[in-house]
């Protein structure tokens, strides 16, 4: 429903109405239902972790190509077994006498024959192993933070040689004063900066680097999901509570400078910041990354719905210009995240000498 | 919201933390302060180079300075000398100009001397001679004229009207 509402928003907006005439007359009833649910269920597949590195699906022959992953269960022992036992949740996976059951990505456990018991809503009531799988998501995380650590290890190589940089190091160099010098610096203050740089510097490159991978060909989009950006964002909770000195934890529960009666209204106000503030920092950027993606991999959905070729070029256009938006956009959740969570930082251990 | 909690993957989540930390102390040790130690280094060692530029500067417009004012001290000195030289110039001129004329009047002194001692010697020589020539004369003509006294006397009282002592 999304996308044909989004599809009709952007038809309105760009076309005009006889277009969008041609545009239903062209496809039947049954083709142009089919191609929507394909393209939407491609769009949910896309944004979603799964257990296997899909590339592509022949949808004529019905096989898909890509690679399998490894799939490691906590279940009353250890289970490990590679995602190709699934056959692409086709399949009833056995493993040290039991078994299980790949169904919309999630693993469920389940008999031989592989049944699974719905409740009225269609999830499945089957009860769930703790997956510790190496999904696409966490494998893409590997190969993230090996580029990361590679890039620097290597800039930091340079400056053994000699003070001046070279090579890569001359590009990352300004980047890494720019975290130091306008991000660090100006919200943590010069006497506490140094301890929160190693956390501050391997976020925003971290992000940044997965946001630009989540943006190439076959690249996974791991800031797009909720559990890497929780993972970081409670790095930045744990790391700011466990910072703040004394004049932090006052200014939540005992709010100088104002009447008593309003210090009492202001405690659970100021508590309840303290988890909004890294929750914010979660939704931001796992909002900002999948919508960014869903509306890309919509545009290009709406590439294959149109088969007028003024409206096709018109949107490799439009994909073209998101496509550099999502560039900066990249940059600039980077920059956000490292910068609020400098900020909260900063909020931590500051003093105040005026009360 | 619902969908969100029922998609949050506990796995996705702990190899997150677990490899975002492993990430984060490799690149502390191998990377960040490596780095962050040679920009600091360099950016102070940018400092001390611009300090010791300045400190540099300063020494040489000092030196300068210096240099002026031995060159002007220079100056004055040789103008001093100069001057000086011209003043003994001046003065041993003066001084020879003074001691010449008095030699020289010195010596016009004794030549005059001289010269009067001359003609006074050459004034008693020929009042010498004078007187000898006189006495010859007179004795020739007394010779001559004693013969006849009347004579002798009238001659005698005749040459000595001519012999006019000057």
């Amino acid at each position: 429903m999304q996308i044909k509402k989004s599809l009709r928003i952007v038809a309105v907006l760009l076309f005009t109405a006889p277009f969008l005439a041609t545009a239903s007359d062209e496809h039947g009833e049954h083709g142009e239902k089919s191609l929507k649910e394909t393209i939407k269920e491609d769009i949910q597949h896309h944004v979603k972790d799964s257990h296997d590195f899909h590339l592509f699906t022949d949808e004529e022959s019905g096989t898909h190509v890509g690679f399998p992953l490894p799939v490691i269960l906590w279940d009353d022992g250890l289970h490990v077994f590679m995602s190709s036992a699934f056959h692409h949740g086709e399949e009833v996976a056995e493993s040290n006498g039991r078994y299980y059951a790949l169904y919309h990505g999630k693993i469920y456990n389940t008999n031989a024959a592989g049944e699974l018991e719905f409740d009225e809503h269609g999830h499945p009531e089957n009860a769930k192993p703790l997956d510790f799988s190496i999904t696409k998501g966490v494998a893409s995380i590997i190969i993230i933070s090996l580029i990361v650590f590679l890039i620097f290890r290597g800039t930091a190589k340079v400056y053994g040689k000699g003070q001046v940089p070279k090579g890569i190091a001359k590009f990352m160099e300004p980047l890494i004063l720019f975290v130091k010098d306008e991000i660090a610096i100006p919200n943590i203050g010069e006497k506490h900066y140094k301890k929160y740089m190693s956390f501050l510097l391997t976020v925003f490159f971290f992000i940044w680097i997965a946001n630009l991978v989540g943006l190439m060909p076959f690249g996974v989009n791991v800031t797009g999901n909720i559990a890497v950006t929780f993972a970081l964002a409670i790095l930045t909770f744990l790391i700011t509570q466990f910072s703040g000195k004394k004049d932090y934890w006052k200014h939540i529960f005992w709010m100088p400078g104002v009447p008593v009666p309003m210090k009492f209204i202001l405690a659970p106000i100021e508590l309840l910041g303290v988890f909004i503030k890294p929750f914010a920092l979660m939704i931001r950027l796992f909002a900002n990354i999948s919508a960014g993606h869903i509306v890309l991999m919509s545009l290009i959905g709406l590439l294959f719905l149109f088969q007028n070729w003024f409206a096709r070029g018109a949107f490799l256009g439009l994909t073209l210009f998101l496509s550099i938006i999502e560039l900066l956009v990249a940059f600039l959740q980077a920059y956000i995240f490292t910068m609020l969570s400098a900020l909260y930082f900063g909020m931590a251990v500051e003093e105040h000498e005026h009360h | 919201m619902e969908k969100l909690v029922n998609d949050f993957s506990v796995g996705l989540f702990f190899w997150q933390t677990l490899l975002f930390l492993v990430l984060l102390f490799l690149l502390r040790k191998y990377a960040w302060k490596p780095i962050l130690k040679a920009v600091n280094d360099r950016e102070s060692s940018i400092e001390d180079a611009l300090n010791s530029a300045a400190r540099a500067r300063e020494e040489m417009e000092q030196l300068k300075s210096d240099n002026q004012k031995i060159l002007n001290e220079a100056r004055a000195e040789r103008d001093n000398i100069l001057k000086e030289a011209r003043e003994i110039k001046e003065s041993i001129i003066a001084e020879a100009r003074e001691k010449a004329g008095t030699e020289a009047n010195k010596i016009i002194e004794q030549a005059q001397e001289q010269i009067e001692n001359q003609k006074m010697a050459a004034i008693t020589e020929l009042k010498n001679q004078v007187a000898e020539m006189s006495i010859q004369i007179a004795e020739k003509i007394l010779r001559d004229e004693l013969g006849n006294q009347e004579k002798q006397s009238a001659l005698v009282q005749e040459q000595l009207k001519d012999f006019k002592l000057n």
